[in-house]
């Protein structure tokens, strides 16, 4: 498997190609729009469909339309798109249809910037739309898990019939690293004639398929959002990703970090390392489904004395660290969020507030 | 002397939520019409809009999508550019399409998707209970004008078959009434040529009926054809606005 | 060719736009209520029915049809 040195946006792109995506919808947005300028050429080169809509609005029902009639789909943008999508993916969620957006994270709120962020945690794990639905969230650290979680999630989007979200940001997107496309991670698209409205003479049949997410029947409307738990509740069993970088020392601080700003982590506690200082972290892979459990082991180690949570935001996870540690340790927060990224030394000055 | 005259198939036989007299059900049975006769049903997907008609798909026998609130449009497009074998039409009202999904059916049409659409122009919110839309007329009461439509303060209505011709992008633009007998024919030849442009993978087809509220309007159902006659024809002229070569 | 005009009078809501437009006034509004709490349309003087199922076009739910019979009349 040779490697090739690819930017992240446009890795992205190939990732859904080989994932066996041949169709995407999107609107241009920094710093995300190379995806699109990088599948606007190779989509017609796989006879796939490339279609840059009027707003991310009206692509979030591009995906929704193609989505529900069957194909394999994608849209990729950046915060304040999401923003617009949020209705969308709170409909392809209720009307349970398998469909891959990736956030490239940029600055806000408002029009914010153009750097790098973490700020969209809250709108991608608690809901960037109405009602009780969730994204299953990846949050990739670099290119080369931006290309195997984008691969895994066209699978993972129809095995459980819903939007999948890869949570990456401007850095990684931006950046330019060696990446390889493991050709394992290509699933077969599911079998969709029981739901999709791909048409009868398609599926030999003369019974109908509805998409839709309108249950005026109370009691109808309550079984959905049922079904949607069930659902959540599988991603909580079977789907939490995370890693533990030096937590099998006897680290005195736990950080929580994700993404880029867990990168910059791994290099502070490194350096630390080297004058005998250990510090541990844990990094989510999953954001949804968030990995509890592995959080509070690793904060309640018997060495262990605070966590911190490192975010690019004002503090977002920090509320789900809290709630898993269950006030057994104190938990702290550090972020900067303007688009510079915290340094090492920077990270190394906090953690030593804290020992 | 006579003829026969019998339910299309694909209509389903479920009784209708329309209001009495509501020119919707007229709309329904003229695109099924067209389906049957053009025997496509198969591979026809509909897309409901939210408005009066979002409960269409409980009154057709063909897959069906629903659409968020102006979006169908998108959607359609989402369809047939993913298989463009599929016959996709979009059935939305005045509120759903000339208000918050203006934007998506100008760029639909502006981009020459190939799918069809059936607008229902009744210059009123009906499923909402009478509120102003984008095509009520100067000095036509509803709930949120209650002294009449202040057309100083929002504009004059949309005729959106005249706006739809405006783009240089090829397609069939028509603005049809379901009004009387002949008009209902008229509309029911324009929507069948409509769907045979999209069978023929030719162009963009946009099919405007001018239809009734009466229960938003406080009319009979027979006062209210005549009221739409009266106001609504003189403003929205019936005709075909563009149509491909 | 005979045809016979049929009123499904349960699937009609009264809204009397066929009987407005029937073009021999064959048609009236029953003081009749049917299930849905609506006055069904009914054919007053059938006789009078050409089949030229205007009717039918003008009716938003397909309540009436009419269908080709059989037997030949002789009128």
């Amino acid at each position: 498997m040779a490697k090739v040195l690819m930017k992240g946006n446009e890795a992205i792109g190939e990732a859904a190609i080989r994932a066996g995506c041949k169709n995407y919808f999107a609107y241009p947005i920094t710093p995300q729009s190379e995806v699109a300028e990088y599948l606007a050429k190779r989509m017609p080169e796989v006879d796939g469909v490339f279609l840059q809509g009027e707003s991310e609005v009206a692509v979030g029902y591009m995906i929704f339309g193609a989505s529900a009639c069957g194909e394999r789909v994608m849209t990729t943008s950046s915060s304040p798109g999401v923003s617009l999508m949020g209705e969308a993916i709170s409909y392809i969620s209720a009307a349970q249809c398998p469909a891959v957006f990736v956030n490239i994270m940029r600055g806000g709120p408002g029009l914010g910037g153009i750097l790098p962020s973490q700020g969209d945690y809250f709108q991608a794990t608690k809901g960037g739309g109405h009602g009780d639905y969730h994204l299953l969230v990846l949050a990739p650290d670099g290119v080369q898990e931006a290309v195997e979680m984008t691969m895994k999630a066209f699978g993972l989007a129809e095995k459980y019939r819903g939007p999948v979200m890869i949570l990456g940001d401007g850095l990684i997107g931006q950046m330019m690293e060696p990446v390889e496309f493991p050709d394992d991670l290509m699933t077969e698209p599911s079998n969709k004639d029981d739901w999709a409205t791909s048409g009868m003479d398609t599926r030999k049949s003369d019974k109908r398929n509805l998409v839709r997410s309108l249950f005026l029947d109370p009691k109808e409307l309550n079984d959905n959002n049922l079904a949607l738990k069930a659902k959540y509740e599988q991603m909580k069993k079977e789907e939490v990703l995370y890693e533990g970088y030096n937590t099998d020392t006897d680290y005195k601080v736990l950080i929580v970090s994700y993404g880029t700003m867990s990168r910059v982590c791994k290099t502070s506690i490194d350096m630390m390392k080297q004058d005998g200082i250990e510090v541990g972290l844990l990094r989510p892979k999953s954001l949804f489904p968030f990995p509890e459990d592995a959080v509070f082991k690793a904060s309640t180690k018997e060495s262990c004395q605070s966590v911190i949570s490192i975010e690019m935001s004002m503090g977002q996870m920090v509320e789900d660290v809290e709630r898993c540690v269950k006030g057994q340790r104190k938990v702290d927060f550090y972020g900067e969020c303007g688009g510079d990224i915290p340094t090492p030394e920077k990270i190394i000055e906090i953690i030593k507030g804290l020992l | 002397m006579g003829k026969s005259f019998s339910t299309p198939k694909s209509l389903s036989d479920n009784y209708t939520h329309y209001c009495p007299g509501c020119t919707h059900g007229i709309a329904h049975r003229l695109v099924a019409q067209a389906i049957d006769e053009l025997g496509i049903a198969g591979r026809t997907v509909g897309i409901a809009p939210v408005g009066c008609a979002v409960l269409a798909y409980n009154y057709f026998t063909c897959d069906f999508q629903e659409a968020a609130h102006g979006r169908a449009p998108a959607m359609a497009t989402g369809i047939k550019r993913v298989r463009p074998d599929l016959i996709v039409f979009t059935y939305q009202g005045d509120g759903d399409l000339a208000s918050i999904g203006m934007g998506e059916i100008i760029h639909a049409a502006n981009r020459g998707e190939k799918f069809t659409t059936i607008f229902i122009n009744n210059a009123i919110y009906g499923m909402t209970g009478g509120q102003m839309a984008p095509t009520t007329m100067p000095g036509q009461r509803a709930t949120t004008a209650p002294a009449g439509r202040d057309t100083d303060q929002t504009g004059m209505p949309i005729r959106m078959a005249n706006l739809l011709k405006e783009l240089v992008t090829p397609g069939y633009i028509t603005r049809q009434a379901l009004l009387n007998p002949k008009q209902i024919n008229k509309a029911k030849k324009a929507i069948k040529k409509a769907f045979e442009y999209q069978v023929e993978g030719k162009c963009f087809s946009f099919v405007e009926l001018i239809s009734t509220c009466p229960t938003n309007w406080g009319l009979t159902p027979v006062d209210a054809l005549k009221w739409a006659e009266d106001t609504l024809l003189p403003y929205y002229e019936l005709g075909d606005y563009k149509v491909p070569e | 060719m005979a045809y016979q005009h049929i009123i499904d009078s349960e699937r009609c809501k009264g809204c009397g736009l066929c009987v407005n437009f029937c073009p021999k006034k064959v048609l009236e509004i029953t003081d009749k209520v049917n299930a849905k709490g609506h006055f069904p349309v009914y054919q007053a003087r059938p006789d009078d029915c050409i089949h030229c199922t205007i009717c039918c076009i003008m009716c938003p739910d397909v309540a009436i049809s009419v269908v080709e019979t059989e037997k030949v009349t002789t009128d």
